[in-house]
């Protein structure tokens, strides 16, 4: 399929007059995958987004069916749906346009997810900088709530479930699942040991999924094109990879940085980076070329110019040393950018960022912060980039020293960058030069 | 005296009911406290602390771990302005509208100017990337922001007290 002939899913009813009343979302189809759902079993709603291949959009991109299923089978007592609406990682905006735009499709996905999981509450962790989002989520679920769509007997189905919105307060360790349930409970959200996980013991020690919006935006679709539709979209599993669950489905693709239209695009899963940039982003801004591309958020790492004709699927990444396809938001840096700052920029985030629990994290993200920023002052040594290469290779899940994943997506930047910017990295120390964007003083 | 308003209680009683423990009403009650008074000073925590059947090392102990809460002798000025300094952020122009707010209003990130109205933060990627260099005001965001657009939102009389 062709870009240009592909017509948004997820993005369809966007910048249409009124887009998020219940109004308009009925008028255009809205709510009708809930009730066909609510006469289906739950396990049926459960096979049928397991036999989609829809995997998580968060990040991970875990199958979303076979999350379900993690859950016990004969629970007592409550279950629990945790929507992560903490959206932080740099370059990612898509859940808020879907939210701010479209509100009821994202909940509408939560109802059904919600009976299929036979959660009977739905905790919506939004992020404390999304009030724009927060307000049109609060005014939808209003509406929800007087229409019979919430709460009781939802539709006359018999089945009962409340969603809540539960604000966050500005910290990115929250949007890692188990950090999240922390947060939710009250506490600093420190990210859990695992196992037990989430689907076994998560909120208040209670069964729960934990799911992305945009994920939860697919679900009404797939309810009501089936399996099929979905598969028909994307690229299929690789049949000499067992492991390979295929990346399927429709993808917002979000594009920052310097290219001359950044925003939001909707494409079958797939497309190159190179195609992106040109065709639906109008290009490196100022007539230069990129000099690096970032395809899914600041922790997948960087790949070069050689490497834009890389699909964006949840495979293309990984093959060019990224650590995948993480939010699909595809960052451009130009020509004219020293690696340098860029490196710096993401090494500052994660120092900042880190929660501090895990010494190699809380310690890793702070050194190589302050590497750089000696490199920066002029004052690097060549053996500083060796010394890099090390702390990045000894922090995150991968090297088994941390608890969760925020150190892997350090490290990712500084192996990407040094092991395909290296001769860039030591001209700049042996030059001795300085960073003409030094940091603010008194700034972290 | 009560430090808790009414109609912070009354917040935080509508938010009990919702969870399965109390203390999961901590964040939505530091944010109703934080919004009418700016701060959160240590006897609302105490308070709070009460309402849900916790210590108040509890609550500080959540506060504190969001850069988010200020206490008593820190508190907000009448606006909040968060400029973000990520990388998409950055590759547009967003460090250096950082540093020219600050220095237009001889400031650095996390201080408030002297009369009181203004406090500028630097953020950690906001979520609009599309609008890059993007501010956050309070909790609104600002899209493609030059020095003059941050001025004028900074200028504009608004409520600050807004409802959550």
């Amino acid at each position: 399929m062709s870009p240009t002939e592909f017509k948004p899913v997820l993005l369809g009813r966007v910048g249409k007059p009124d887009s998020q009343s219940l109004a308009t979302y009925r008028a255009d189809g809205g709510y009708e995958a809930l009730a066909k759902s609510l006469k289906m079993a739950n396990t049926e709603v459960i096979d049928l987004v397991k036999n989609s291949g829809l995997r998580g959009r968060g990040g991970a991109g875990f199958p979303t069916g076979l999350k379900w299923t993690f859950l016990p089978k004969d629970v007592q007592g409550p279950i629990y749906l945790c929507i992560n609406g903490d959206e932080s990682e740099p370059g990612t905006f898509n859940n808020r346009v879907l939210i701010e735009e479209d509100p009821h499709q994202v909940l509408e996905g939560i109802v059904i997810s919600s009976f299929a999981t036979r959660a009977t509450t739905a905790y919506f962790y939004l992020r404390y900088e999304y009030g724009r989002c927060y307000r049109a989520l609060q005014k939808a679920v209003d509406e929800m709530y007087a229409n019979n769509l919430l709460g009781k007997n939802i539709l006359g189905s018999g089945y009962d479930l409340d969603i809540y919105l539960h604000r966050g307060a500005c910290a990115y360790i929250c949007g890692e699942e188990t950090g999240l349930i922390e947060s939710l409970e009250g506490k600093r959200a420190w990210p859990r040991i695992k196992p037990p996980f989430p689907a076994i013991e998560g909120a208040f020690r209670r069964p729960t999924v934990v799911n992305n919006v945009e994920t939860m935006a697919c679900i009404p679709h797939i309810i009501n094109h089936g399996a099929e539709w979905f598969q028909s979209m994307g690229i299929p599993k690789d049949p000499n990879n067992p492991r390979d669950a295929g990346s399927y489905g429709p993808k917002l693709y979000c594009i920052s940085g310097h290219v001359n239209k950044p925003g939001l695009v909707e494409l079958p899963m797939g497309i190159s980076a190179r195609d992106l940039i040109d065709q639906h982003a109008g290009g490196v801004w100022k007539g230069r070329k990129a000099k690096a591309v970032i395809p899914g958020g600041l922790s997948m790492g960087f790949m070069t110019n050689a490497e834009l004709d890389t699909p964006l699927d949840f495979n293309g990444p990984g093959r060019v040393g990224c650590l995948g396809l993480g939010t699909a938001a595809v960052v451009v840096i130009d020509d004219q950018t020293s690696m340098v700052d860029v490196l710096y920029n993401a090494c500052r985030f994660f120092a900042h960022e880190s929660c501090g629990q895990c010494t190699p994290c809380r310690e890793g993200t702070a050194w190589s912060t302050k590497i750089l920023e000696r490199i920066r002052e002029g004052k690097g040594k060549l053996s500083d980039i060796d010394l890099l290469m090390e702390i990045a290779n000894s922090i995150g899940t991968i090297p088994g020293t941390t608890i969760c994943g925020l150190a892997d997506g350090a490290a990712w930047p500084i192996k990407t960058a040094i092991n395909k910017f290296r001769g860039e990295f030591e001209e700049y120390i042996k030059s001795g030069r300085r960073s003409e964007s030094l940091a603010l003083a008194g700034a972290h | 005296m009560s430090e808790l308003s009414e109609n912070a209680k009354q917040v935080i009683a509508e938010h009990l009911p919702r969870y399965p423990s109390k203390q999961a009403v901590t964040l939505p009650a530091l944010h109703v406290v934080q919004q009418e008074r700016r701060y959160v000073s240590n006897k609302a925590m105490e308070e709070i602390a009460e309402l849900l059947e916790l210590s108040p090392a509890q609550i500080s102990d959540t506060a504190s771990f969001y850069g988010f809460f200020r206490t008593e002798d820190n508190p907000l000025g009448q606006k909040r302005i968060w400029v973000c300094r990520s990388l998409p952020c950055m590759l547009r122009g967003g460090e250096e509208l950082l540093a020219a707010l600050c220095e237009k209003y001889h400031i650095v990130p996390g201080q408030t100017t002297a009369d009181g109205k203004l406090t500028i933060e630097l953020a950690e990627c906001l979520g609009a990337c599309d609008g890059a260099p993007c501010i956050l005001l309070e909790d609104e965001l600002h899209l493609r922001c030059s020095l003059e657009d941050v001025e004028r939102i900074a200028n504009e009389p608004n409520a600050p007290n807004k409802k959550a």
